[in-house]
């Protein structure tokens, strides 16, 4: 057996196969967690009869869906119709090979690990706007162009506040940046002001990729009626809601990596402690996330863009430069 | 009250001539509706659309159209409460008040004094009732229907469930009740139902201040509402708005305060009115309107008027009610504005039982014919925030 993980390929195979598999499985009971949590926010129950407190409502829900037949549009565009989905499946769980989720638990360690993280999060544009476009209905286009629009301002203070982290650590690699954290402290703290604003612009706006409320236009249910899905049914369907909750999940992880300290916490060195204190703190933004979901209304496109550029890109641009000066004032250390 | 003799200014049509529009503009025509989630009902809106902003708006109401207006005429006067509720589906209580009002008014008959308050306290629960609908689902359709809209939302419905809860411990029903009667109601007041309106009044009154934190003290959704769809005074009383809609614009008419009914003369009803006219107005009026409400319901209870409920005798068929030749016209304060019936009855329709014709005044009818006037201009989103605030009700405007 432990020669058998030494070979790289057999081990990179296995350890993407577990990886995945277990945030897929987090993510399904993710969608069980925000309705309960949701109906108790609304004073409901929320599911309960499925399983023990509800607990099997994801499966059945996925099971109803297989069931069900995937139907395309006539004049739909066949091929980008039936590809978006799987394509933005393929690009969320790419996401998670570069993530480390405790001290020797990852699929791959890359030097540019951030920089896959965010070049397969910002790629996640292209699906939606295949299924928006193929879809051949209205609806579905302006979801479709609403996303792109959104996706690609955001990104830039994205970047610019995931460089926060990178120029303190000097790494772009997400293993090097936690251990970095692990001795200095997390940079959501640390250096004061700089720090916890680079952390708040960066879980914002990849709540804006992740398209959650309050930046959630592509789909706007109240308006759109479903945005990009709103022709897809079946699985085909189910792989969307499915895709924006690993995303949401992903994006609390990076952000918890960046600014948190990932698995670092008191008695990490031990592998399994790593990977409690690495999810409790996903978890914790991830609840956070949805809390505010589901209080806050949703802003309008035009607002969307006007927040993007006149205030979320200087300010970055301001902290990439500040953060800078303070790694050459203190001599890139402390 | 000068501008009911005032001959308006004829309006200029809406309907913009696409051929002078911006040549070379790219437009795209969009149907929102009439299954559209947000349009509150069957309603369909065409919408053409220069990128996000709406460039001309055309509705075309009348798919719920159930022709009661015609039905009335075939069914005797006792026939014809149960049928209304479904008009206003939000405010049935009101509707059956109207109808028999001008029934009332028909046969010259005087409503006991017991009655009279049973109707005022039913309007005002009603009324809150209904203002607790609009409120809620005006941030669903700003916010969401997975997200913080869907929150407020199942917010003021729990709270309106306590008056539905009132309702049906009076009447048996929890939506169509038929509880109002030619000359008088149906139902007796329960024993220890002051009580439960008291206690349901304060809840509501409670979390009205929840809501003012989630929504007006909320900036996403201030700069979602304010100074968005803004509906000028003259505007307003061109088309006829009263109600909430056109409090909201400066129309200070309320039918409460300026032509009273019920008891509605002894209360000295305080009628909130706002002079900005966006959605935000209008929503805070619903609320303003919500304190006003539970404010009269309190004083109304702390005297219960003794007597009979009813001015005739239970009717034991449908064609105990005979109305003679005359016409007749009785508006009340619905949520949405004057609700008027119109009343010409003759001798000789159905030997005097059933109505010769009875035309409704539907304030919803006025509501949706803002929609050519306020919706060009702004964006799809903003379309749907408008419509929101307006709060009309598709059973009554197609009827």
């Amino acid at each position: 057996m432990a020669d058998l993980l030494a070979n790289p390929w057999l081990r990179g195979i296995a350890s993407s196969v577990v990886i995945a598999t277990g945030v897929l499985t987090i993510a399904a009971w993710a969608i069980w967690f925000e309705r309960k949590f949701a109906a108790r926010m609304q004073n409901r129950v929320g599911p309960n009869v499925v399983g023990p407190a509800g607990l099997l409502q994801p499966l059945a829900d996925a099971l109803k869906l297989l069931r069900k037949e995937v139907l395309v549009p006539r004049k739909a565009d066949a091929v980008l119709f039936r590809l978006a989905p799987a394509l933005a499946l393929f690009l969320t769980i790419a996401v998670v090979a570069a993530i480390p989720w405790g001290k020797d638990i990852y699929v791959a360690d890359l030097d540019i690990g951030l920089l896959w993280v965010l070049a397969m999060s910002g790629m996640m544009l292209f699906p939606l706007w295949l299924a928006g476009w193929s879809s051949n209905n209205k609806y579905a286009l302006f979801g479709g162009m609403r996303a792109v629009a959104q996706g690609i301002s955001y990104e830039i203070p994205l970047l610019l506040s995931a460089m926060v982290p990178v120029v303190l650590a000097g790494s772009f690699n997400l293993r090097e940046i936690v251990e970095y954290q692990s001795v200095h402290g997390w940079f959501a703290i640390w250096p004061p002001g700089i720090g916890v604003l680079a952390f708040v612009i960066f879980f914002a706006t990849s709540l804006a990729e992740a398209n959650r409320i309050p930046f959630d236009i592509p789909e706007a249910e109240s308006e759109l009626i479903a945005g990009v899905s709103v022709e897809y049914s079946a699985m085909s369907y189910g792989l969307f809601p499915m895709v924006e909750y690993v995303h949401t999940w992903l994006s609390s992880a990076v952000a918890s990596v960046l600014f948190l300290g990932g698995w670092s916490g008191p008695g990490s060195s031990i592998w399994i402690i790593g990977l409690a204190w690495m999810l409790l703190k996903t978890s914790i933004l991830f609840a956070f996330i949805y809390a505010m979901r589901w209080t806050l209304v949703r802003f309008r496109a035009d607002q969307l863009m006007h927040f993007c550029w006149k205030w979320l890109v200087p300010v970055t641009l301001g902290l990439v430069c500040l953060a800078a000066v303070w790694v050459n004032v203190t001599a890139g250390g402390r | 009250m000068t501008f009911s003799c005032l001959q308006p200014p004829p309006l200029p049509d809406p309907h913009i001539d696409l051929e002078s529009y911006e040549a070379g503009a790219d437009l795209m025509v969009l149907n929102l509706g009439p299954q559209h989630p947000s349009t509150h009902g069957v309603f369909r809106i065409k919408l053409v659309l220069d990128g996000e902003i709406i460039v001309k708006a055309v509705s075309y109401p009348g798919y719920l159209h159930r022709g009661v207006e015609k039905l009335f005429e075939k069914l005797t006067y006792a026939q014809v409460t149960p049928i209304v509720d479904k008009n206003d589906y939000l405010s049935p209580m009101i509707n059956e008040q109207a109808i028999n009002m001008v029934f009332e008014a028909g046969l010259g008959i005087e409503v006991p004094r017991r009655a009279r308050w049973m109707r005022t306290i039913i309007a005002e629960l009603q009324r809150i009732a209904s203002h607790l609908v609009a409120i809620g689902t005006f941030v669903l359709d700003v916010g969401g229907a997975i997200g913080g809209g869907a929150s407020m939302f199942m917010y003021t419905f729990r709270d309106r469930e306590l008056i539905l809860d009132i309702f049906e411990e009076l009447t048996g029903c929890r939506f169509h009740y038929n509880t109002h009667q030619v000359g008088g109601q149906r139902h007796d007041v329960p024993v220890g139902w002051d009580a439960k309106i008291l206690s349901a009044i304060a809840t509501i009154e409670q979390s009205l201040d929840m809501y003012d934190t989630l929504t007006s003290k909320n900036n996403i959704f201030r700069d979602r509402s304010e100074g968005v769809g803004v509906l000028g005074r003259d505007l307003a009383l061109q088309l006829g708005l009263n109600g909430p809609v056109g409090r909201a614009s400066g129309v200070d008419l309320d039918l409460r305060r300026d032509a009273p009914y019920h008891l509605y003369d002894e209360l000295d009803v305080h009628v909130p009115v706002l002079m900005e006219g966006d959605c935000l107005a209008r929503f805070k009026l619903r609320a303003l309107e919500v304190r006003e409400s539970i404010r009269l319901i309190r004083i109304l209870l702390e005297d219960v008027p003794e007597g009979p409920i009813a001015a005739l005798k239970p009717s034991k068929g449908p064609t105990a009610v005979k109305i003679k030749d005359g016409q007749w016209y009785v508006g009340v304060e619905s949520p949405r504005g004057e609700l008027g019936h119109y009343l010409i009855a003759s001798a000789s329709a159905n030997k005097g039982m059933s109505p010769y014709r009875l035309k409704i005044r539907p304030p919803s009818l006025h509501l949706v014919s803002l929609v050519p006037w306020l919706l060009p201009g702004n964006s799809l989103s903003d379309a749907i925030a408008i419509l929101g605030s307006l709060d009309p009700v598709m059973g009554e405007v197609d009827r």
